[in-house]
């Protein structure tokens, strides 16, 4: 089971806007990229000119990102009360 | 809300540590406000799958009769796997079929954190759902409320207790930590899959509300990371779970994704789950590294509760809600005796820490350190050692033609070339202090494995 297939099992309800902020210089030099690694819902991939791409929609607010980046790329926040993810099994 | 309103209290996170506090503090007649970030309490909160209830009995007696639980827990069993071979031991009680249940359910935390913020609301409590706290307000060096995002605004209080969770954003920017380093947390990843009530109680052989948990302990079940897997039996689902300390999940460069889909489709976890349909995918973050890392947790007119202040034995009971009700109720304790004196002050409210170190939950942080410690010194202890020790134990029953004892003189020839080969290949500095032990740990790996298990026994003990 791929991941996009589950995060489609989720209920959602997105923002518009990112709650987390991505400054794409920084981690274009980023030499481990580890955020595409570890996010367990694979919000950060690295496409083939070494950027990071990031998207928020399926964010479960784990916090992990924030864990991981040693190079001050990342801004993170909660979403706006009541946006973001709903669990009804968790 | 208008900005003069002031409450006696304002709690921040209506998870288990949060409305606990609300609900003794209501109780006791004070005015409480409980501010929660998701649409109802529990729409944010992820636990593996127990809630531990010995506090929340003395709070609610027989709370089940009332409460949204699945299944009560009657046993656990406990599997060490290796890619191809399995031990496992278990253990359960019928005395756990009878009230209190050994005082584990599993539940759904967005059903059940309702239900509790309701008792909490029911006390006398005021609960505000949809609500961001994005900072505390500070008067001096004393907190005097919070600051809400978006139209609520400033709201004040005499005292604020945080128990935002285990990011608490609040508790750095109060100051009293920093952010967590990766080796300070685990990340767990859980599907919730849905199976017909008959299946689940046949496949794990439960009747009524019975209920089991089913334990991986690191080794294959987290590809030799730190951690572990987990499977919890709701009424017709199941709860799978794998967790992953992030340091060493950082340095092996496996996708944390993909560990979690490997550890469904391993051989001595997917026929529990087979046939099942996943009906929801969550990741939450946990503190591990237990007593050593506990920041401070209080301030004037502040106090810090549950994960977000770290209480959490991640060690090997994987206990949480009932460390985050302890802290909540000792929270309320506090503030309850601070009221008494009219005194909010860090002075005043350092019962709130005299309180935690009484209480179970300190004193099992406490003594849980020292195997936290040996986790980290000895990996191999619970990765490479466990393909050696499974490899063992099906040797010793494995059917030929060879007479018992010269088959267990193999198998034991066998366990010493594996410990071995596993010597030989790790680099220097790795897992070996330097090349003194290597070759030590290459010529007696019996020694070493067994004074391994010594040092292990004396961590745990």
């Amino acid at each position: 089971m791929n991941i996009d297939d589950k995060l489609a099992l989720n209920l959602y309800h997105v923002d518009r806007e990112s709650h987390i902020k991505i400054d794409q210089e920084i981690c274009y030099r980023c030499p481990h990229k580890l955020c595409t690694y570890l996010c367990p819902v694979g919000n950060y991939t690295q496409n083939g000119d070494n950027n990071v791409v990031f998207s928020w929609e399926g964010c479960l607010e784990c916090g992990t990102c924030r864990i991981v980046c040693d190079q001050g790329a990342i801004t993170w926040a909660y979403p706006k009360g009541g946006y973001g993810i709903s669990y009804r099994f968790s | 809300m208008a900005d003069t309103e002031k409450f006696d209290v304002i709690v921040v996170g209506a998870g288990p540590a949060g409305t606990t506090a609300a609900y003794i503090l209501a109780k006791a007649g004070m005015e409480v406000l409980l501010v929660e970030r998701g649409s109802y309490a529990g729409a944010k909160n992820v636990f593996g799958g127990i809630f531990y209830t010995p506090i929340l009995n003395r709070l609610i007696p027989n709370f089940w009769e009332e409460a949204p639980v699945e299944r009560h827990i009657k046993g656990v069993k406990i599997f060490l796997i290796s890619e191809k071979n399995a031990v496992s031991i278990g253990v359960e009680s019928e005395l756990h079929n009878q009230p209190p249940y050994n005082n584990s359910f599993t539940v759904y935390r967005s059903k059940f954190d309702s239900w509790y913020a309701e008792k909490a609301q029911e006390a006398g409590a005021m609960l505000i759902t949809n609500t961001v706290i994005d900072d505390l307000l500070w008067d001096g060096n004393k907190v005097v409320g919070v600051k809400a995002r978006g139209e609520e605004g400033d709201v004040y209080a005499d005292v604020v207790i945080v128990a935002d969770g285990v990011n608490s954003l609040l508790a750095e920017k109060a100051g009293l930590r920093k952010k967590f380093k990766p080796r300070q947390i685990s990340l767990g990843m859980k599907e919730v899959i849905e199976l017909p009530r008959e299946v689940i109680e046949e496949r794990f052989h439960l009747s009524g509300n019975e209920g089991v948990e089913i334990k991986y302990i690191a080794g294959d079940a987290t590809k030799g990371i730190w951690g572990g897997g987990n499977i919890y039996t709701n009424l017709e689902t199941l709860s799978i779970v794998n967790w992953l300390s992030v340091e060493p999940l950082m340095a092996s460069q496996h996708k944390s994704v993909e560990l979690m889909e490997r550890f469904k489709k391993h051989p001595f976890v997917r026929n529990y789950i087979k046939g099942g349909k996943t009906i929801e995918y969550q990741a939450h973050l946990a503190p591990d590294g237990g007593y050593d890392f506990t920041p401070r947790y209080y301030n004037n007119g502040l106090l810090v509760a549950g994960d977000a202040a770290r209480f959490l034995n991640a060690s090997i009971h994987y206990e949480g809600t009932n460390f985050a009700m302890a802290s909540g109720e000792a929270a309320a304790k506090a503030v309850i005796e601070a009221k008494k004196k009219n005194d909010y002050s860090a002075r005043s409210l350092s019962y709130y820490q005299k309180l935690m170190n009484e209480s179970f939950v300190m004193k099992d942080l406490k003594r849980y350190r020292k195997l936290n410690r040996f986790a980290e010194a000895y990996p191999e202890f619970f990765n490479d050692y466990f393909d050696a020790i499974t490899q063992a134990a099906v040797d010793y029953f494995t059917v030929n033609e060879l007479p018992k004892r010269r088959q267990e003189f193999s198998m034991l020839k066998r366990f010493r070339s594996n410990l071995s080969r596993y010597h030989a290949s790790v680099p220097d500095g790795k897992h070996h202090r330097n090349r003194l032990t290597r070759a030590f740990s290459r010529i007696c790996p019996l020694a070493r494995f067994i004074w391994l298990c010594l040092r292990g026994g004396i961590a745990f003990t």
